[in-house]
């Protein structure tokens, strides 16, 4: 009988209690003795040169304790922000990587750039002083989008002089040429994916700390991968060694890739900690957020795909600008690349595909990974290009995916773009997904819809995400600077209960929960004896954090391997204890027993065992029961799966209601099914936000314009609908664990969807130019008032 | 600086506050009851949301000195020791919490709702909601523990 705290079943989480009776402890709640406060002067134009700072005014106001600005960073020999992903342009040449200081040096580039940071006894004397720091700015011509940037109307870096950051290709674009010239039908579309802020409900906050007794800084921080934190900021930017400095990021609340990067800020209350010899304290506001945070997506593609007169797909072509921002953010130049082209042959056996990417420097807070990164740009292109060739062709539109599926039987299958898949059933998804949205009876409620004078539409999005970040040795040959494996500790206590250790990072996901299930199944303990510890430098042995749903197919990995360990450790006691040989031991419910006869020992005695090793195999073995494990992913994994939305617009306001929306996913097998819904409701949310609410706006000059929720449209409970979500299981083949990853499958699959919902409605319409996301009321409405 | 006394969970308190001292502030630095979150400076979020004379109101749109008088009650005056309040325990039942910042705010909303509609709709729930962000659930499991919730407060 299967166990109720093990894997398959929907443990209620362990997180729970702390976070309903309001004792979670966020950063943001933590106060160090003698703490004070750091507030930021911030750039309030987009480009200008700094001809002066001066600080003498705000230095005299009450409770100032110090202000700092670039040039005491730059006599301080601190050094700017590091760039983790190095990508090469096609000629051969690496990307332009420009320096990044913590704070503005000689220029800023965006409204936000930090030019000083005032330190004082409160919040309100800090911000009070930020105002007084006077600064003569030089106000230059700015470039606020990439049209902008491309017309060289501004110039950020020298070294960058028409702006752009590389000019990448994957793929050979004459074979790809050649191909397109044959087709029976060449189908092209030019697509926007919108500019979005990641907006976790929790603002950032970074508190510096420094122990002049022992020389240890310490960073508090609302960070998704504090190891990563210490890497870049201790080896990069401030010089300092690991053992003496330690990163902590508590309970973190959201990060969707935002809290992923190393930001200016953390840098600075370290290292002026130590200045001022008192803690430091920032937190972010809202509105400080909007213009700080790392942004998402902001792509521009044209894409072209090559068909025969069957449908059979021959070649995708894609021709992509993306926006860095103005600085590179610690993995920006990755997304549009390597985690963007390499996805492009989608669930298909298109033979051909070729991408060309043009990254380019604008007068806006940088871009990185936001939910997803690079693999719902390169959903949304691929699952838009096919909706809208089955259009054009008069092809039902999951007919013309499902003809050209990598078949079931055909992994582990090579794409044309570099990856190899390793198992799937994309014919499977599609059919469960068009089963529970009932598929067949569109018609009828479309023809109810038009009755009610209403336009109604369905859109399919197969999506595809290679997750399980990520084999380090193949990253490293892309241009990571890093590796990505994943650590795990299992410390098994004299009593038989049992402390975790994981270098991934839960800020919502309840990896305390679907860890401790994993443990709870292999050691037959029950689950409120394990505890998972995540988030501190100094008691987590290292780790790459959490992104790309890489936590339990990496960390989840890590810890299987620990379990072998641990396991293969207590079957030797055991053989000792029953006076047998390690190689008869069976393990099974906590129990090791004997084949064939009636000798059995307990996981507990086991464990005190090995801390009280009166009767122990001292020639053989250590005493404790503590094991360690670091797994390198052998692949990536790939989730994949087909998500369906059906919309409802009123062409008298343009308002598209969202009137359902079906997810089948496969994300291999399943550790705690109540926890991977969640996570798929969450992301169809920030999917369907991109589609139909969200946009981040700047002016061509640079001014944000979405700066604040009163600009910047998040989905809220009324804006969106129940979802149906199910999902079929194909297990990873490479992983102990089977496990692909769920965190990003919503946001990847969704935006297509609602998308292909939307212009299908506006087609029978009449509308047959398709229009860019989000599809607001006035964006829909001038459609169809076009038409 | 203002004097203010006010009744927190159940408590008498005072303090002296600045005049622009916002009720939110005063309850997480002054009293350091954490559990109420701040997530904007624009009054959408509901981070903040608490309870003043039985009404939800957002902490972060009124000044401790507003609050002087009055009965107020944060997210950690709702369970009783180890038992959790029948919404508390609803969101944990139902998933209707990822990463718990927007928790406090939400639950405290609901309970108001629940007060004012012992079985509220999905709909109803949805549109009572409105005033308050969560990022990570995608409101789905919210507004299943809020309907199950507002059902078991008022059994």
């Amino acid at each position: 009988m299967p166990r109720d705290d093990g894997i398959g079943a929907s443990v209620r989480r362990k997180e729970d209690f702390r976070f309903v009776t309001g004792q979670g402890s966020y950063t943001d709640d933590l106060n160090r003795q003698g703490q004070t406060y750091a507030a930021f002067v911030r750039s309030p134009h987009a480009h200008a040169t700094l001809n002066s700072v001066n600080t003498s005014a705000a230095a005299a106001m009450d409770g100032v304790v110090a202000i700092f600005t670039g040039q005491d960073l730059l006599d301080a020999e601190v050094n700017g922000l590091p760039c983790g992903w190095q990508v090469h342009s096609k000629d051969g040449e690496p990307m332009v990587e420009p320096a990044h200081p913590a704070l503005a040096q000689g220029k800023v580039r965006y409204v936000g750039d930090a030019v000083a940071v005032v330190i004082a006894e409160t919040l309100g004397q800090a911000r009070a002083a930020a105002e007084a720091v006077e600064v003569d700015y030089g106000v230059l011509p700015a470039v606020g989008n990439m049209t902008a940037a491309k017309s060289g109307k501004a110039q950020l870096f020298e070294e960058a002089p028409n702006n752009q950051c590389y000019d990448w290709e994957l793929g050979d674009e004459a074979e790809i040429d050649a191909a397109m010239a044959k087709a029976a039908h060449v189908v092209e579309l030019p697509l926007v994916n919108n500019r979005l802020i990641a907006n976790p409900i929790e603002p950032r906050v970074a508190i510096g700390d420094y122990d002049t007794a022992t020389g240890e800084h310490t960073l508090f921080t609302t960070s998704q991968n504090p190891h990563v934190i210490r890497l870049l900021m201790g080896a990069f930017v401030l010089g300092l060694p690991e053992h003496k400095l330690r990163v902590v990021a508590p309970d973190v609340g959201g990060g969707f890739g935002t809290k992923i990067f190393h930001y200016a800020e953390e840098a600075i209350v370290t290292w002026a900690a130590a200045k001022v010899r008192r803690p430091i304290k920032w937190t972010s506001d809202r509105s400080e957020a909007f213009m700080t945070d790392a942004h998402g997506r902001d792509h521009e593609t044209v894409a072209k795909l090559g068909l025969d007169a069957d449908g059979e797909f021959l070649a995708l072509k894609v021709q992509t600008d993306a926006n860095m921002g103005a600085y590179l953010s610690t993995f920006a130049p990755a997304v549009p690349t390597y985690l963007y082209a390499t996805l492009l042959a989608g669930q298909y056996t298109t033979p051909l595909v070729y991408a060309n990417v043009r990254a380019w420097f604008t007068n806006t807070v940088p871009v990185d990974a936001y939910r997803g990164a690079g693999r719902p740009e390169a959903t949304y292109v691929i699952e838009r290009i096919v909706e809208e060739a089955a259009r054009q062709i008069g092809m039902d539109p999951a007919d013309l995916r499902a003809k050209n599926f990598i078949s079931p039987d055909a992994f582990p299958y090579q794409t044309p773009v570099a990856l190899e898949y390793d198992s799937g059933n994309y014919a499977g998804t599609l059919e469960m997904a068009k089963q529970a949205i009932n598929y067949d009876g569109f018609a009828a409620r479309q023809a109810a819809s038009k009755a009610a004078g209403k336009l109604r539409g369905i859109g399919f999005s197969a999506y595809i995400e290679a997750c399980g970040i990520a084999p380090s040795a193949v990253v490293g040959s892309l241009g990571a600077r890093a590796g990505l494996y994943e650590v795990a500790n299992v410390r098994v206590h004299p009593t038989g209960s049992v402390t975790m250790h994981t270098g991934t990072h839960s800020h919502g996901q309840g990896h305390e929960t679907t860890f401790a299930q994993v443990i709870a199944e292999r050691l037959g303990v029950p689950i409120e004896n394990v505890d998972v510890v995540h988030g501190d430098t100094n008691n987590i042995p290292f780790g790459m954090g959490t992104y790309g749903s890489r936590s339990l197919a990496v960390g989840g990995s890590a810890l299987a391997k620990a379990l072998d360990k641990v396991e293969a450790k207590a079957k030797k006691i055991a053989a000792h204890l029953m006076e047998a040989s390690d190689t008869d031991v069976e393990f099974k419910d906590g129990q090791f027993t004997i084949a064939g006869t009636d000798k059995s020992v307990a996981f507990g005695d086991v464990a005190l065992t090995a801390y009280v090793p009166h009767n122990f195999p001292h020639d053989e073995l250590e005493p404790g029961l503590e094991e360690q494990a670091f797994y390198d992913p052998a692949n990536f994994t790939f989730p994949a799966g087909c998500h369906i939305a059906e919309v409802e617009i009123d062409p008298e306001t343009g308002t598209v209601t969202l009137a359902n929306f079906v997810a089948a996913d496969d994300f291999g097998n399943i550790v705690n099914p109540m926890i991977v819904e969640g996570q798929v409701h969450g992301g169809i949310a920030q999917g369907v936000g991109q589609a139909l609410l969200e946009g981040c706006v700047y002016d061509e000059d640079g001014q944000l314009v979405t700066g604040s929720y009163m600009d910047y449209a998040m989905p809220r409970a009324d804006n969106l609908p129940n979802f149906t979500v199910d999902t079929q299981v194909t297990p990873c083949p490479h992983n102990p664990l089977g496990v692909k990853g769920c965190g990003e499958a919503g946001a990847i699959a969704a935006p297509a969807a609602v998308m292909n919902a939307v212009t299908g409605a506006l087609r029978a319409a009449g509308v047959t130019k398709p229009i860019d996301m989000p599809a607001t009321p006035s964006k829909v409405w001038a459609a169809l008032h076009a038409s | 600086m203002a004097s203010v006394s006010m009744t927190i969970n159940g408590k008498q308190v005072s303090g002296e506050v600045e005049g622009r001292t916002l009720l939110v502030e005063f309850l997480r630095e002054h009293q350091r009851l954490t559990g109420t979150h701040v997530g904007c400076d624009t009054t959408q979020c509901g981070a903040c949301t608490i309870h003043m004379n039985g009404e939800a109101v957002k902490s972060c749109t009124m000044l401790a000195v507003q609050a002087d008088s009055a009965e107020v009650s944060t997210i950690e005056g709702l369970a009783n020791g180890d038992e959790l309040h029948p919404m508390q325990e609803a969101f944990r039942e139902h998933h209707g919490l990822q990463c718990g910042f927007c928790t406090p705010g939400m639950i405290m909303s609901a309970t108001a709702l629940a007060k004012r509609n012992p079985s509220p709709s999905e709909a109803d729930v949805r549109h009572w909601l409105e005033g308050n962000l969560c990022r990570c659930t995608g409101y789905h499991n919210i507004v299943k523990a809020v309907m199950a919730g507002a059902r078991a407060m008022n059994a």
